[in-house]
């Protein structure tokens, strides 16, 4: 019964999401008024109902409904209840209803906070989420129906895939999700500009806030899934280039272009039909990702065939939404050229280099992660393309990036007279040098060119990004503060020389090794002891494991013990094992259990990862730079308050 | 002038280290079949894929050095591989190994995938053996024909 009220549920979903779409987008035409008013009530209707789908899946896993075909395929009954919850998106049909639920959640809060802007473009906006809303709805219910019974009903369910059954993957996919499908307001808002053929500046302030939460959620998910790589996956790789990490990249590189082409559009109304390009590019490739992920066309051409439906589906779908809004951008935007200037040394021609550096990143990993793709059309043979070539397209444009980046932030919007910039940056720059070189040689005894370029580049944008704020702090209180959106800027930029510098290092003084070790031996890696102590059995709620007990030791002192598993889940009897990682700010010591190899033996992986923290915790920064800035007042107030607020404020970014 | 000079050079430098990059990175899918009438690359890394011999995995008592054979069910290929295995690696499962063939014909092996799904087959492997399969049927057919 409650899957059957789920089912239902959707379809009254699927038929509001018709009305959120159709009506406002002819009452706007027609400028009526009641026609307009509907875009609210159905899309908070459209919420209401896939909120009562959602539980209603939710409810068929915790009571184990195995009459549920979805269920029964994807969990179990000793499975742990957060495991249970989780399960409801550790597939593509329950994913798909986690999507179009935040797509209606974010629709929900543009209703909400869209009060002050023109009727008309409000309408368009819900329009156009409400018609991306019917596609998605309109997939599910066709091709991926996650109601379906199962008669007779399975006495036990298959269980969730192991990989998933972790605390950090049960919330990595709803936060990525939420940073996706945030991308769609901005999509939307720059579909409502190009329907109604005026864009100004108060278009990108309004969008500005909704972009930079859509990018830092997508920041969070994206380093959660990193980071559960890491620790879950079993080797102590962070980041593997693998289609499925790149699709959800490229949406974040464009998402970043973005931001700040918004920026120059906001502040001096320059880039406009640039920026209504990026907006379009950032959730077409966020659709493009999922898309191609769930359908498994990026691992080979013959997964696609293996359902013509969704693929088919997929295709005239991505067709509809992308070919759709380029067509509408090729006839709306060659009438907003603008015709301000700004001189060569400026805030615009830094943030024009931003934006081609990313454009350019982004380019390379899409060819590389299509290639394959294509290169099985053209003569069918069967290519892979490895990490070494996306590390060094994506090192290529972020080293000039980063190196611009710290300068970029201290120019002044239009004109910038170079000897001031000089003044400002001389000394942050020669620190940079000389502590970027001497870093690696004092704490890691060694140093290269690639090392030395990333160390600097991280030093240097983290000094640049503390020099306002430092400088504002000390003229204490009753000078003018810093906006939140400047401030949101130095966190951010502080982040990305944070992260540098933990890649840097990390792939720089990796220590890996596989040994064999018996129970008492000794191993020294990297400095460190690492002694096998024993070997036990023990058991979870649904699986049995080997533990072993690894103790570790630095100069002769016991420093910590880690206990890696290696577990057999009992319904999938599938292996998988689960590093013992003894963490430390500037280190992770990393143990992982491989395979008996006879003579009382194991081969184990032992790691020493210097500052690998800081990959993540570097990105959890700019996250929250980007929390700062969308909470900036400005975004709030109305255009004419906000106009002697930049009076009084001077103007920041 | 400079400017530009320096940066469509750069531009330059920087397209030629990446198709470098491509090439170098970029690794072929050889079926076990075609390595075995020569058909590979030779001074290079390229990825084979197929099964698990059943009884094929052997190694030294206590050391890491494993060696085990692949099959397309119609070619064979020795794998040499030191390093720890995939935890859903075991015989009778669909593998996809990446590494070169040494001068005895034995393929050493830097890397080996298996996927985390029990019925997971690498989609190369499921085609190679389908392929293998089809030829199979074909002889048969040519050679029930002949008699």
């Amino acid at each position: 019964m409650i899957p059957e009220v789920g089912h239902f549920a959707l379809i009254l979903a699927l038929a509001l999401s018709i009305c959120q779409c159709a009506l406002p987008l002819l009452g706007a035409h027609r400028n009526d008024q009641a026609m307009m008013g509907v875009a609210r009530p159905a899309a908070v209707g459209q919420f209401v109902f896939i909120a009562i789908s959602f539980g209603c899946l939710t409810w068929s896993f915790l009571q184990s409904d195995f009459s549920v075909l979805y269920v029964a395929s994807h969990s179990q009954l000793s499975l742990p209840t957060a495991y249970k919850i989780s399960a409801v998106w550790g597939a593509h049909e329950g994913s798909l209803l986690l999507w179009v639920l935040l797509l209606a959640g974010w629709t929900v809060l543009v209703c909400r906070y869209s009060s002050e802007l023109p009727e008309k473009f409000s309408a368009r906006v819900i329009a156009v989420m409400g018609g991306l809303s019917f596609g998605f709805l309109l997939f599910t219910l066709l091709t991926s129906n996650p109601f379906e019974r199962l008669l007779p009903a399975a006495a036990d369910g298959a269980d969730l895939n192991p990989l998933l059954q972790d605390p950090g993957l049960a919330i990595h996919p709803p936060i990525l999700y939420i940073g996706y499908v945030g991308f769609s307001v901005a999509f939307a808002f720059a579909i409502a500009a190009m329907i109604s053929g005026d864009l100004d500046q108060k278009w990108a302030r309004w969008t500005r806030p909704w972009t930079t939460s859509a990018w830092l959620f997508l920041t969070v998910g994206i380093a959660l899934g990193s980071w559960w790589a890491y620790y879950e996956l079993g080797w102590g790789g962070w980041w593997f280039w693998d289609p499925v990490e790149n699709a959800s990249f490229m949406p974040w590189l464009i998402g970043t272009a973005l931001i700040h082409s918004l920026a120059v559009t906001e502040k001096r109304g320059l880039f406009k039909s640039w920026t209504l390009l990026l907006a379009i590019s950032a959730f077409s490739l966020s659709l493009l990702g999922t898309f191609l992920v769930r359908s498994g066309i990026l691992i080979s051409v013959h997964s696609f065939a293996v359902d013509p439906e969704r693929g088919l589906f997929i295709l005239a779908f991505l067709g509809i939404v992308i070919g759709g809004a380029l067509v509408l951008y090729a006839w709306r935007a060659p009438s907003m050229d603008s015709e301000a200037g700004f001189r060569p040394v400026s805030r615009e021609t830094f943030l024009v280099l931003n934006n081609v550096l990313l454009v350019i990143a982004t380019a390379l990993i899409l060819g590389g992660t299509l290639a394959p793709l294509f290169v099985e059309l053209l003569d069918g043979s069967k290519i892979s393309v490895g990490p070494p070539y996306f590390e060094i397209a994506f090192a290529i444009p972020m080293v000039p990036l980063v190196l611009l980046m710290a300068i970029g932030m201290h120019t002044a919007w239009r004109n910038q007279a170079p000897k001031a910039l000089v003044n400002k940056l001389r000394l942050p720059a020669m620190v940079a040098v000389v502590v970027g070189i001497l870093i690696p040689l004092i704490f890691y005894g060694g140093t290269s060119v690639m090392l030395a370029v990333g160390a600097i580049a991280a030093i240097w944008v983290m000094l640049a990004s503390v020099i306002d704020p430092i400088r504002s702090w000390k003229r204490g209180a009753g000078s003018v503060a810093l906006t939140r959106g400047a401030i949101g800027m130095s966190v951010a930029h502080f982040g990305v020389g944070f992260f540098v510098l933990g890649v840097t290092v990390v792939s720089a003084f990796t220590v890996e090794a596989d040994r064999s070790l018996r129970i008492g031996d000794r191993e020294n890696v990297a400095g460190y002891e690492f002694e096998l102590r024993g070997l036990k059995n023990t058991t979870g709620p649904n699986y049995q494991a080997l533990e072993g007990e690894v103790d570790i030791y630095k100069d002769g002192d016991f420093i910590g013990q880690v206990r890696p598993q290696k577990r057999t889940y009992l319904v999938q009897k599938s292996p998988m094992t689960e590093a013992g990682i003894d963490a430390g700010w500037n280190r992770d010591l990393f143990v992982a259990l491989g395979d008996p190899l006879g003579n009382d033996a194991w081969s184990v992986r032992l790691q020493y990862k210097p500052l690998i923290r800081f990959i993540w915790l570097g990105a959890f920064i700019m996250a929250l730079g980007g929390l700062i800035a969308a909470s900036d007042r400005r975004y709030r107030l109305t255009a004419t308050q906000k106009e002697s607020v930049r009076i009084q404020q001077g103007e920041p970014a | 002038m400079l400017a530009v000079g320096l940066t469509v050079a750069g531009i330059a430098i920087a397209a030629m280290l990446t198709l470098q990059a491509f090439k170098d990175s970029m690794m072929f899918f050889v079926e076990i079949s075609e390595v075995e009438k020569g058909n590979y690359p030779a001074d290079r890394n390229f990825r084979v894929g197929g099964l698990v011999v059943e009884g094929s995995v052997q190694r030294a008592p206590g050391e890491l050095m494993v060696a085990f054979d692949l099959t397309d069910l119609t070619s064979k290929l020795t794998v040499n591989y030191a390093g720890i295995l995939p935890d859903l690696f075991r015989e009778g499962q669909g593998i996809v190994a990446h590494g070169r063939l040494n001068d005895s014909g034995t393929f050493v092996a830097d890397e080996v995938l298996a996927k985390h799904d029990e019925n997971y087959m690498p989609p190369e492997v499921a085609d190679s053996l389908a392929k293998a399969a089809a030829a199979q049927e074909a002889i048969s057919k040519s050679e029930a024909a002949k008699q």
